[in-house]
């Protein structure tokens, strides 16, 4: 078992931008043909040197590109650009955009994965909806769709056949709409596509291998045993959703983890595509649904980013407010459901639902809705907090929930059992973490100080004073006390939040329901209770995103579930999943 | 020593909890369902026992909760008495005039897109009302847009919930007489929303009689 000591801390100092002419003139005078251009829009770097711009990025001890924020890429029909967004977390600001241009036909890029751990899965996922083949990854797979799929369905030839139109609003409804049953236009057997042959009595899957990366022999062992391949899930109460797990594991020892992921999957970013700017909102509520405040302030900041818009006072209050309630909610259900984990069955659990019972209130009340509340607008929120909300939420957070959170610490943080089992348990060594592209409490756990709220602000985030919790080495107890620490910092922001909400306006000009972004793309991102939430857009003139891209950090994160949970006892992995804190419904899309 | 301390004061949650809603239980003895009991069970300040038995308890949704959009209509009012006159074979208020107009803005900004519209039309021309209107109610995700966006305060979001039914393709096709709410009811259940935007019309028509 590897245990690394402890390390100091790492300050994470706000704001400093990483301007791409700048870095683009760095690049130069290291690889003088690597650049093709250079703009605001990001550094577009030649396809077939990209590994070595990464590297030098990544390794210069000035530039120190450690982290990988996103990788995504967008159909332009006469050929795929890849973009990648780079940052320092010792330097914040905004993420560093390089983009890579491959040809339309067998589109071919050199994999990141040799200087970015964390663009493994994100690779994979590149190739499986728009089938760009990563030259060098290690594993490149379908992750998302099953094996037999035909097509790459973010690709803008892919049509989906259950849809009568690529873009809403659709004509059929108004003003001749004769309502008819979507199955009944639409048979089930059309909306699935199946390769040439195809016959499901004699279908035999890609044959599972067992994942080469990070394999490494049991070391010391005293009996003799084999190693076997260990399913769980996908239909398993401990795995939060429907995740299948593939672990090998010799004796008890885990050797590798896969997450199989793609049973959720829904095609979330081709409807994003096909909706409107304002349509996708309440689809944001159903990435992950514990947090559904967050990812619209997420998506709210995205889009207001590519339309240029900013929401008036109050309404930023109001937004974080709602999103630090957010934060509390998660992490008050993450805490309860490692308890879970560990065998306390539902009893912690139960007595964070209290809480998060009354959290749901307030959104009801401000919402209409408890969970799917659907509540941001570009440049506001969609309406003014009811009478009664402020009063309640201030008893709250100034005297019920201090003394839950007190009375969880005391109860779950000193418990010996957990002590016992959570120590030293599941370490995520810093510079791992920081390489696999892990983010929120998973990554501060690992003595990371990195935040986007510090890193770039957004909303009105630069004028609050709060805690960034950190932890020290990155063990399943790290990652539980940061989630407490971090309920500690979002109570002391909804304090002040609720001391300075000012009267006045909560939307910035007409509310519009057809909102046109310009051509140009952006990245927008937020800080979400679990990890980073990034949206990157790209507008084409029109009221419907041209390509729409969630970085989910419950997915990136997962990828880092391997070097988690390698090395410990089986017993342990569900716990170190539950540590991760993940909701299925964001992993899949 | 100290081995079992920890379940003892474990344990010592629970037991608190077990007096408080003991206590709970005789504050307010006698009238356990009464919508009051339930509602201050479930409050901030709350202790004791937090659970609503449903479907025996039931708490009243709150004035924002949506649900499945219903369409708003201005009943007929009784000259005499002041009050609706109510159809006596369906129980429901006569219908004097619809609200929608048919402009079709519900539609276009619903995101997954399951409200269909078929426009009034008077010897070819295109008339300001809906002959046909019809909301999917499986495939609505009860967003509340089409609420928000309704420039004539037609179509609102409702407060009914248990829409649970043994088949799905006739029952969760909502049509217009489904779909039509008399004012009534909708001032019953959004009494601040109904109240701003009654001064709002007043406001509105006042300065048009100004002009």
């Amino acid at each position: 078992m590897a245990v690394t000591a402890p390390t100091a801390p790492i300050e994470t100092k706000p704001a400093t931008v990483n301007d791409p002419q700048v870095i683009a003139e760095k690049i130069k005078l290291q690889y003088p043909d690597a650049v093709e251009s250079a703009s605001a829009q990001g550094i577009v770097v030649k396809n077939n040197r990209l590994p070595d711009v990464a590297r030098y990025l990544h390794d210069s001890p000035d530039l120190a590109f450690d982290y990988l924020h996103n990788l995504t890429s967008v159909d332009w029909q006469d050929r795929f650009e890849v973009v990648y967004h780079l940052s320092s977390l010792v330097r914040g600001g905004a993420p560093l955009v390089l983009k890579v241009n491959a040809a339309r036909e067998d589109p071919h890029v050199p994999s990141l994965v040799p200087v970015y751990r964390g663009a493994d899965f994100q690779e994979r996922e590149v190739y499986d909806m728009m089938g760009i083949r990563f030259d060098g990854h290690p594993y490149l797979r379908r992750i998302l769709l099953w094996d037999g799929f035909v097509g790459h369905p973010l690709r803008k030839d892919y049509h989906e056949p259950y849809y009568e139109e690529d873009k809403k609003p659709f004509g059929s409804r108004w003003d001749k709409g004769h309502h008819v049953i979507a199955e009944d236009r639409n048979p089930w057997h059309d909306n699935v596509q199946y390769p040439a042959n195809f016959d499901s009595t004699t279908y035999q899957p890609p044959r599972d291998q067992i994942r080469t990366i990070g394999i490494e022999e049991a070391k010391a062992k005293k009996l003799r045993t084999d190693k076997i391949v260990l399913n769980i899930g996908p239909q398993h109460p401990s795995t939060h959703g429907v995740l299948r797990l593939k672990v090998t594991i010799d004796g008890e020892t885990i050797i590798a983890v896969e997450p199989v992921l793609g049973y959720l999957h829904r095609n979330h970013e081709k409807i994003g595509e096909r909706n409107t700017f304002l349509q996708n909102m309440p689809y944001t509520d159903r990435l992950d649904y514990v947090t559904s405040m967050a990812n619209n302030l997420a998506y709210a900041v995205a889009v207001e980013k590519l339309l240029g818009i900013k929401p008036p006072e109050r309404a930023e209050y109001i937004r974080v407010i709602m999103a630090e309630l957010t934060r509390f909610v998660n992490h008050i259900l993450a805490i309860g459901f490692i308890y879970n984990d560990l065998g306390a069955f539902y009893t912690p659990v139960v007595y964070g639902f209290e809480e998060r019972e009354l959290i749901l209130d307030l959104f009801e009340a401000a919402s209409g809705s408890r969970m799917m509340c659907n509540y941001m607008r570009f440049g506001g929120v969609a309406r003014d907090l009811p009478d009664g909300f402020l009063d309640k939420l201030q008893y709250l957070v100034n005297e019920r929930f201090p003394r839950v959170t007190d009375t969880l610490e005391t109860y779950l943080v000193k418990n010996e059992i957990f002590n016992a089992r959570a120590r030293n348990v599941g370490i995520l060594p810093r510079d791992v973490a920081i390489n696999y592209s892990a983010a929120g409490p998973v990554l501060r756990a690992s003595g990371i100080k990195y935040d986007v709220r510090r890193a770039e602000p957004y909303s009105i985030y630069d004028r609050f004073e709060f805690d960034i919790p950190t932890g020290t080495i990155g063990d399943m107890h790290d990652r539980f006390t940061i989630r407490i620490a971090e309920m500690r910092a979002s109570l002391s922001i909804l304090k002040q939040a609720v001391k300075q909400i000012p009267a006045g306006e909560i939307q910035t000009g007409k509310k519009n329901y057809q909102a046109r972004a310009p051509k140009g793309d952006a990245y927008g991102r937020a800080e979400n209770p679990k990890g980073e939430l990034g949206f990157y857009l790209v507008g084409d003139g029109g009221p419907n995103p041209y390509r729409y891209h969630v970085r989910s950090p419950a997915f990136i994160n997962l990828g880092a579930l391997n070097e988690m949970a390698r090395g410990y006892k089986v017993a342990d992995l569900i716990v170190i999943l539950g540590s991760v804190d993940i909701t299925m419904g964001e992993v899949d899309r | 020593m100290a081995f079992g301390l920890g379940v003892l004061r474990g344990m010592s949650i629970t037991m608190s909890r077990v007096i408080k809603t003991y206590i709970g239980d005789f504050k307010h003895l006698g009238k356990p369902h009464d919508p009051k009991t339930l509602a201050e069970r479930q409050s901030v300040r709350g202790s004791g026992i937090f659970t609503i038995q449903y479907p025996e308890e039931k708490l009243k949704p709150q004035e924002n909760f949506r649900l499945i959009p219903m369409l708003l209509y201005e009943p007929l009012v009784d000259e005499k008495t002041g009050k609706p006159m109510i159809d006596e074979k369906t129980g429901k208020e006569v219908v004097a005039s619809e609200r929608c107009t048919s402009c079709g803005i519900c539609s276009k900004v619903c995101p997954p897109q399951c409200i269909w519209i078929v426009r009034a039309t008077k010897d070819g021309k295109p008339q300001p009302k809906s002959a046909e209107f019809y909301i999917d109610i499986d495939v609505c995700m009860n967003c509340g847009m089409c609420a928000e966006f309704c420039p004539f305060d037609s179509i609102k979001m409702d407060h009914d919930y248990e829409l649970a039914n043994y088949e799905r393709h006739v029952s969760h096709i909502f049509d217009k007489a489904q779909l039509l709410k008399s004012t009534t009811y909708y001032a019953s259940i959004h009494p601040t929303d109904w109240h701003q935007e009654e001064a709002e019309r007043k406001a509105k028509e006042a300065a048009k009689a100004k002009k």
